[in-house]
């Protein structure tokens, strides 16, 4: 077995952090920790986009780059953090399940992951042997992570962070998407942040709080 | 030229109306915009009829058989809804139910709404799609949640949640499609995701990739179709919201999400010769049926009612397009586009009846015939229609659907058979009280527009009894399009 160059090491290295962060983000109950544990997640994934860029050298990967360290590593968590701030929610209240059930489930999650990843890792032959299957088991976590919070913004954090596994996905799989698709998804994920924001503002002023606890009456009644 | 006034008189309109909307003649700017919209789906549709598929911006842009149709049925109600939608406005501001700022967000996010869904029908590009997909959830969320009562924050929350999270798979999904498509046509970069491209190299696609690519989509876009089990956020949203909204939400949204489906199943169905996209929507489209029938028993409030007749038509709708073939294909083509007319007819007519009772709730409208006799007799013609009494077009669809699946699919015809029964019993048992018997009723400060239910009412008779030969050769096209097993 010949190793593998030192640009795909690093990409590796780079999935083996992603994977970890998911796992801590799993666990965090601190919701500020939570916002700079994403923003960590960014700044891997441009390293990440970089890496791939200098090594296919495709210049638009380098504007992909540039993208998501503006809008992952910057905008989106210093407007979480504000939120944080105006909003007042400094915690998030125990989880549904407990912190070593939810891990023990995150591990299986992995397993999953990997065993799903394994038939098109077979006909690929860009960089994406491991990262592939790291890829959907950071997406799997952060759903598993959005079903185990029950405060609206432990949810939110999650679900960007499965936004950033899908573009590691994305990333690894295909050396990223299109230019004009890259631009809609990023613009639709910023106005996505907007209207919660907006929401998150409805919401208090309604019930004080921000616990989804309050948002569980429609429901199908007999 | 006809596209640019297509998506742009509805992105200007919301720009307009953002400044403007609130102003007393906001909902005549609402509707003009609408009309300009309609009016060049039109002559967008004369072009293909006589000339055939366009390819237009560098291939960004399709416009053929199978999504003509769409963009003018999506046009025309779009139009109607706007038309509906200036008494209905008008009475929810004279009962304060919201004020200037409110009504201009509801105005321009209308307008952005039917844009976002005409560049999703008309684009090429599967990331486009997806991008626009995502921009319709996000403009009608803040509609959702207008009225700022605890219930419609709780449903805008499920609806931006559950959509959110849905259309992130349908994403994964894209970008395997994508990394199969590179595979096929080589280092192609931005063309890889063009729809024309894909289904020129189709069988070359690698077919486990594909495979896992389109469960990704199917459950993805499935949750904006409001498939079983993944549909959870649909009555809420449509119960919650503005009538208006649920008219168009259920009317066309549902439709552009199926359409998207239906493209990747194009695709898919090339790519892996095998018969498991077809069986995979057939078995999410029963189940959503069945469900759906199931449920409507249960429902009080008049809104959830219809929204889970809607769950109950897609579904129809997936099965007919999983049993493929030109017979399915079509009946799912005019299923489409009967219960949209139909359906948005009755959100018509139940949103003036809810004002006019100050309820949406079934025990508190009653007796709608004596009061206000065109109310009644939509209501009751429009339910009569949907449930799919002849001569109405829903059972011309339903029959071919049902005809169709005694011969291809024999063992689905039970399930096909309670579901429909189920809900019919569910449905006119609830409507029939409603409309006939003593009333509680009042006036409303402006009068109700009940052309628009009568229109579509009257579209989707003359589709039951008699498809007009142009219409016809337009399904038939698109459904040969569509090809199946």
């Amino acid at each position: 077995m010949h190793p593998l160059p030192f640009s795909l090491q690093l990409l590796n290295a780079c999935a083996a952090l992603l994977l970890l962060l998911s796992f801590a983000m799993l666990s965090q109950r601190r919701t500020v920790n939570l916002v700079n544990l994403l923003a960590v997640q960014g700044s891997l994934l441009v390293i990440a986009t970089l890496i791939v860029a200098w090594r296919t050298g495709q210049p638009h990967l380098y504007v992909s780059a540039l993208l998501t360290l503006a809008l992952k590593v910057f905008a989106l968590p210093m407007l979480l953090h504000r939120l944080i701030r105006r909003l007042n929610v400094w915690w998030d209240t125990e989880p549904v399940i407990n912190p070593s059930g939810t891990m023990l489930i995150g591990l299986l999650v992995v397993v999953f992951s990997f065993g799903l990843a394994q038939p098109i890792s077979a006909v690929a032959d860009t960089a994406i042997r491991s990262t592939l299957g790291i890829a959907i088991a950071v997406i799997l976590l952060s759903f598993l992570a959005m079903i185990t919070r029950r405060k609206a913004m432990s949810q939110v954090v999650a679900f960007l962070s499965m936004e950033n596994g899908l573009f590691f996905g994305a990333m690894s799989a295909t050396y990223g998407m299109p230019m004009v698709v890259e631009l809609g998804v990023a613009l639709d994920v910023l106005v996505a942040m907007l209207v919660l924001g907006v929401f998150f503002f409805q919401i208090r002023e309604q019930f004080d709080s921000l616990d989804l606890y309050h948002l569980e009456s429609l429901k199908e009644r007999d | 030229m006809e596209l640019i006034l297509l998506l742009g008189a509805p992105v200007i309109g919301a720009l307009v109306l953002a400044l403007r909307g609130d102003r007393s003649y906001g909902p005549e700017v609402n509707a003009g915009f609408s009309a300009v919209t309609f009016a060049s789906a039109c002559a967008l549709a004369v072009r293909v009829v006589s000339y055939g598929p366009l390819l237009l911006y560098d291939e960004q842009f399709v416009i053929d058989a199978f999504n003509v149709f769409l963009v003018a049925l999506t046009a025309f109600v779009g139009l109607t809804t706007a038309l509906f939608s200036r008494p209905y406005m008008r009475v929810e501001v004279a009962n304060g139910k919201l004020g200037p700022g409110r009504l201009r967000l509801y105005h321009s996010m209308y307008q952005l709404f039917t844009a976002t869904m005409l560049l999703a029908l008309t684009t090429n590009n599967l990331g486009l799609l997806w991008v626009a997909m995502e921009a319709a959830t996000l403009s009608t969320v803040l509609l959702v949640t207008l009225y700022r009562t605890p219930a419609s924050l709780e449903a805008g929350w499920k609806y931006f949640i559950l959509c959110g999270v849905g259309i992130a798979q349908a994403l994964f999904g894209t970008m395997l499609l994508y990394f199969a498509a590179e595979h096929a046509l080589g280092s192609a970069g931005v063309t890889a995701l063009l729809w024309t491209h894909l289904a020129a190299v189709k069988g070359q696609l690698e077919p486990t990739v594909v495979a896992l690519a389109f469960v990704f989509l199917l459950v993805g876009y499935g949750t904006k179709v409001g498939l079983a089990p993944l549909h959870n956020w649909l009555p809420d949203a449509h119960a919650e919201g503005p009538t208006p909204i649920s008219a168009v939400l259920s009317g066309l949204l549902l439709n552009v999400a199926i359409y998207a489906i239906v493209r990747c199943k194009i695709l898919v169905e090339g790519s892996l010769g095998s018969a498991l996209p077809s069986q995979m929507m057939m078995g999410f489209g029963l189940a959503s049926m069945l469900l759906a029938a199931f449920f409507l028993w249960r429902q009080r409030d008049i809104k959830r009612l219809f929204a889970y007749s809607s769950i109950e038509h897609m579904g129809i709708v997936t099965f007919a397009f999983g049993m493929g073939g030109p017979i399915a294909n079509f009946a799912a083509l005019l299923h489409m586009t009967v219960h949209s007319l139909t359906k948005s007819a009755i959100f018509y007519a139940v949103g003036h009846a809810a004002q006019k009772s100050g309820s949406q709730l079934i025990e508190n409208i009653r007796g709608l015939v004596t009061i206000s006799p065109t109310i009644g007799w939509g209501l009751m013609l429009g339910s009569l229609a949907i449930l799919g009494m002849p001569p109405f077009g829903v059972f011309a669809s339903e029959f071919l659907v049902l005809t169709t699946a005694m011969k291809q699919q024999p063992w689905a015809t039970p399930f096909l058979l309670l579901a429909l029964g189920v809900a019919f019993a569910a449905i006119f048992g609830k409507v029939q009280p409603m409309v006939f018997g003593e009333t509680t009723a009042r006036r409303l400060p402006h009068p109700p527009a009940l052309l628009p239910v009568f229109v579509h009412l009257g579209l989707v008779l003359v589709l039951g009894l008699w498809i007009p030969p142009y219409l016809a050769a337009w399904y038939h096209d698109a459904a040969r399009l569509i090809g199946g097993p």
